[in-house]
């Protein structure tokens, strides 16, 4: 151990060092969050300068002082996008709606009911777990294409009903609620659905929720079966909308009118994100994969 | 090396809303520990024991105060460059590391002309195994070791790269009563062996009794009394002290002192010269009791349990705070026990009086 | 406990009818079409059985291209975006002010629609005769030549797919390796600082190992995604990938099913059987190397 002053100069250089660590720390955060945030910023910036303005910039300004509702007019007259979002709403809504329900009766079953050949039909189900999308998409499309589904809400709605994963994911969930509570509820006389209803359900609500928020996310975003499946536009979904748009609506360089209908359709995710910032991220962390 | 606390505070921002005040986890601290010995920090959980290893260490900043270990002034710098040894609760162990490399971590920080050779570190690594005998576990991960053994481990981490002062957290709470006895002679030998100052926190009076070479008595962040297990046990300050210490614990009884006498209810039980007439509480020892057919403390008899050297008398009495009173008489002394009541003389060197609103010793004076 | 064989059936009635329609049977289909020679979709027929479907996509030359596509973008996002991951969770998990808001805003292009945002990153990269775009400025600025990143040169354009896929994948990787992070004990922290390590070997040699699982688990998936690459693409160079030299192996399956060459589910299937067989080859040597260098 050295003296007083060897001290002083250790402790000087590691404040010093401290203060350097954090200065780089924070300044490395903010360039990402600048990464991220700038394409929105973006998008809103162009979506309020007018057409005019837009293309009379050679050097785009950062900044708008006139700024314009007429693009958000525009993308809602020009081309079809309430109908977009509805039909992308109804997709949402139904497929979540039918999901939750398939899978909560198949992970009842897996979990809490007996009957034979249940190993199997459960080990099968997590080998299909293994299976991409892409492998099985073109059969479906040949599938969908032969009942005549073709430009249908059934049709962009039935393949996507069902996720192994979810029924796993559930299922797990499931398996943790202790026998005695279905013990009692047996000696009470409470039918098997009234306790999956009254019992299970309310107890596992996070998990639904969980999966729920992530098939929500999904739906939304989804781009490639509707794609496939759809090419009436009245069936289009926001994606499929926004490249038709990006292709044959405004004319090709209304670019501003374009970034409004991009701002329109980002907006609801987002809402939705900040307001369950917490669930949606303890979920994604829990059962989500992008990337 | 000599640890000295002066008026150290460490205060912590209150995460309640209701509470906005700062909470004071350890509260004007100053003592001085000598060089060389094993220091027990004891007191019930929340007390501010862990709080004041990490100001040791450096992990936390005090609030105000200064530390030196010797005569140099520590208080500022970081926890890597004091050359502590810490051993915490959980024991830390790297769970990727074999046993050898867990202990050889701390040896492969030392830069410059501290750097040692491959050599030198296997052979301090071995040397450390051996002080506290794990040397044929070497290879293994900590997950394949009991408890015990990694506590070993943790201390040999703690103790290889020679620290100037040995921290340990809790060292014992995570193991079999068994195995805790066992491993305090083992800290014990091993500080006398090594004759690193060691301050070790404990929640256990026992624990720190049976081992330490002084125990500092802490209570609400607040240091109570410094000084050898016996002298704190035999003269504690104030009724938390003497609460705290000894097992079975210490007999409280509501009191009087009226001149020069003290008084249980209406009987006189003890001459206190020198005490003030004044209600008091009144601490009597297990075995400050003697049992005497004509003895001036009259109890309720409960039952006896004999357990062999001596025999414990257990009682009751309307003005103790005690569920129970607990008498530990010497086996030899055992008169006929029986009928209702028993009657106790005291030994006035194990009968304390405390005031009864600051719980403060009031002495008094025996012969 | 009692038997209700029919019951639980019942109860997976619609799990497995929708899994058999739109999973299994597919799966086995797409063998049958991959290895069934000049089948027609709208006659259903076919000339004979054999492997003539792989080796026509095995020498098309867009298949080529887009496997190339795939690997260079397979092999550039992976690790760029898993270190970066990296360095932003440590830094974010090092520091308290700000930190909610750090976390919210990385978390965003997780919840934003992929086509609608590559738009925006097509027009910040985009060489109109009306602007150069943002990003050419910006070059400029630092005495760069402007250059079309969307139809100029092929690596210019592989740079923004690339960016603007690791702009998508960021998210995902930042939430699990901080949530990693979180969850590794402090005290080896403390223990490690008491004994004086220095913070890049605190790093090296406890944060990396500890949260080493987590890592490969993002590796893994990561490699999987971006093989199955394709709706970034689409966002930024739109749906006639095979123009713009920057389809990818999944965007050729698509291409051949329905698209502007479409209509050829056989070679579609024998593309995608190709790309499944990829993917858990390189999933397999991945799981290989984890085993041997997670060490709990």
């Amino acid at each position: 151990m050295g003296n007083q002053t060897d001290f002083e100069r250790i402790e000087k250089a590691a404040r010093t060092r401290q203060i350097i660590l954090k200065t780089v720390t924070y300044l490395l955060l903010g360039i990402w969050a600048v990464m991220v945030l700038f394409p929105f910023y973006w998008m809103i910036l162009t979506s309020v300068k007018s057409y005019s303005v837009y293309n009379s910039e050679y050097i785009p300004s950062f900044f708008t002082l006139s700024p314009t509702l007429q693009n958000y007019a525009d993308a809602f007259t020009a081309v079809p996008l309430a109908r977009y979002f509805l039909n992308t709403l109804v997709f949402t809504l139904v497929t979540t709606a039918v999901m939750l329900a398939v899978i909560t009766l198949a992970a009842f079953a897996f979990s809490r009911l007996e009957f034979r050949g249940k190993n199997l039909v459960f080990t099968l189900f997590l080998a299909l777990m293994m299976i991409p999308t892409e492998l099985v998409i073109i059969t479906n499309y040949a599938t969908i294409t032969s009942w005549g589904l073709r430009n249908s809400f059934p049709g962009l709605i039935l393949p996507s009903v069902t996720s192994v994963f979810y029924i796993y994911l559930l299922r797990e969930n499931f398996a943790q609620i202790p026998d005695e509570l279905y013990y009692a509820a047996k000696v009470d006389g409470t039918s098997d659905l009234k306790y999956l209803l009254r019992v299970m359900i309310p107890i596992c609500r996070p998990t639904l929720i969980t999966v729920t928020i992530l098939k929500v996310i999904e739906c939304w975003n989804s781009y490639v079966w509707p794609r496939l499946i759809t090419d009436d536009a009245s069936y289009f979904l926001v994606s499929n909308g926004i490249q038709e748009i990006r292709e044959n609506g405004f004319g090709r360089e209304n670019i501003p009118a374009m970034m409004a209908a991009v701002v329109v359709i980002s907006v609801p995710l987002i809402v939705l994100f900040l307001i369950f910032r917490r669930k949606v991220m303890e979920g994604v962390s829990r059962g989500g994969t992008k990337g | 090396m000599k640890v000295v606390l002066q008026n150290v505070t460490k205060k912590f921002p209150s995460r309640s809303k209701k509470a906005p005040e700062d909470v004071i986890a350890v509260n004007d601290f100053t003592f001085e520990i000598p060089d060389g010995q094993l220091i027990g920090l004891l007191g019930p959980s929340g007390c501010g024991k862990s709080t004041t290893l990490n100001l040791i260490s450096g992990l936390q900043k005090p609030t105000s105060g200064r530390i030196f270990f010797d005569t140099n002034d520590v208080t500022d710098l970081p926890p890597e460059n004091r050359g502590v040894g810490l051993v915490f609760q959980n024991y830390a162990l790297y769970p990727h590391l074999t046993v050898r490399k867990n202990i050889m971590f701390p040896l492969q920080n030392f830069k410059g002309e501290a750097k040692l050779t491959k050599e030198v570190m296997e052979e301090k690594v071995l040397e450390a195994a051996r002080l506290v005998q794990i040397d044929g576990l070497m290879e293994r991960k900590p997950s394949e070791l009991s408890g015990g053994q990694q506590q070993r481990v943790a201390i040999a981490r703690a103790l290889v790269k020679m620290p100037s002062v040995l921290l340990l957290d809790e060292p014992l709470s995570n193991l079999d009563a068994r195995l805790r006895l066992q491993t305090r002679e083992e800290l014990r030998r091993i500080q006398q062996e090594t004759k690193i100052t060691t301050i070790f926190v404990t929640h256990d009076q026992e624990e720190a009794m049976s081992i330490s070479d002084m125990i500092i008595v802490m209570s609400a962040g607040v240091v109570q009394q410094i000084g050898p297990p016996q002298q704190v046990y035999d003269d504690p300050v104030n009724l938390f002290v003497a609460k705290f210490l000894g097992t079975p614990p210490i007999n409280v009884f509501e009191g009087e002192v009226r001149e020069g006498k003290l008084y249980i209810g209406q009987e006189a039980v003890l001459q206190v010269p020198g005490a003030a007439d004044q209600p008091v509480t009144v601490g009597i020892r297990p075995e400050g009791f003697v049992l005497r057919e004509d003895g001036p403390l009259s109890c309720n008899l409960s039952r006896v349990e004999v357990m062999g050297r001596d025999i414990s008398v257990v009682s009751t009495h309307p003005l103790c705070q005690n569920t129970a009173i607990r008498s530990i008489i010497s086996a030899e002394n055992q008169h006929s026990v029986g009928g209702p009541m028993v009657r106790f003389a005291l030994k006035p060197a194990k009968v304390f009086l405390f005031r009864k609103d600051s719980g403060e010793r009031i002495r008094f004076e025996v012969d | 406990m009692e038997q209700n064989n029919y019951k639980g059936w019942l109860y997976l009635l619609p799990a497995i009818a929708f899994l058999g329609v739109f999973m299994v049977y597919p799966l086995v289909d797409v063998f049958v079409y991959s290895f069934e020679e000049g089948y027609n979709s709208a006659s259903q027929t076919f000339f004979g059985t054999g492997l003539y479907n792989y080796a026509y996509v095995l020498h098309d030359p867009y298949f080529l291209q887009a496997v190339k596509n795939t690997l260079i973008l397979v092999a550039i996002t992976v690790p760029v975006s898993t270190g970066l991951a990296l360095l932003i969770s440590v830094g974010l998990s090092s520091i308290q002010k700000l930190k909610d808001l750090f976390q919210t805003v990385y978390f965003l292009p997780y919840v934003t629609n992929t086509l609608a945002v590559g738009l925006v990153f097509m027009i910040l990269f985009k060489k109109t005769p009306y602007t150069d775009g943002l990003v050419n400025l910006i070059i400029g600025l630092f005495g760069g030549k402007s250059i079309d990143f969307i139809d100029g040169p092929y690596w210019a354009k592989m740079f923004v797919l690339c960016f603007y896929t690791v702009w998508v994948v960021m998210p995902f990787k930042i939430l699990i390796l901080t949530s990693a992070l979180a969850s590794v004990n402090q005290d080896y922290y403390n223990a490690a600082r008491v004994d004086g390590t220095s913070k890049l070997r605190i790093f090296g040699r406890i944060t990396l190992p500890m949260i080493s699982p987590m890592i490969f688990y993002l590796v893994i998936t990561g490699f999987i995604g971006a093989f199955k690459a394709y709706s970034d693409a689409v966002a930024i160079f739109g749906t006639n990938l095979n123009a713009a030299e920057m389809n990818t192996i999944v965007g050729y399956v698509y291409d051949m099913l329905y698209g502007d060459s479409g209509g050829y589910p056989s070679y579609a299937s024998a593309a995608a059987i190709i790309l499944f067989a990829i993917v858990l080859t390189i999933t397999c040597i991945n799981l290989m190397i984890s085993k041997r260098s997670v060490h709990y």
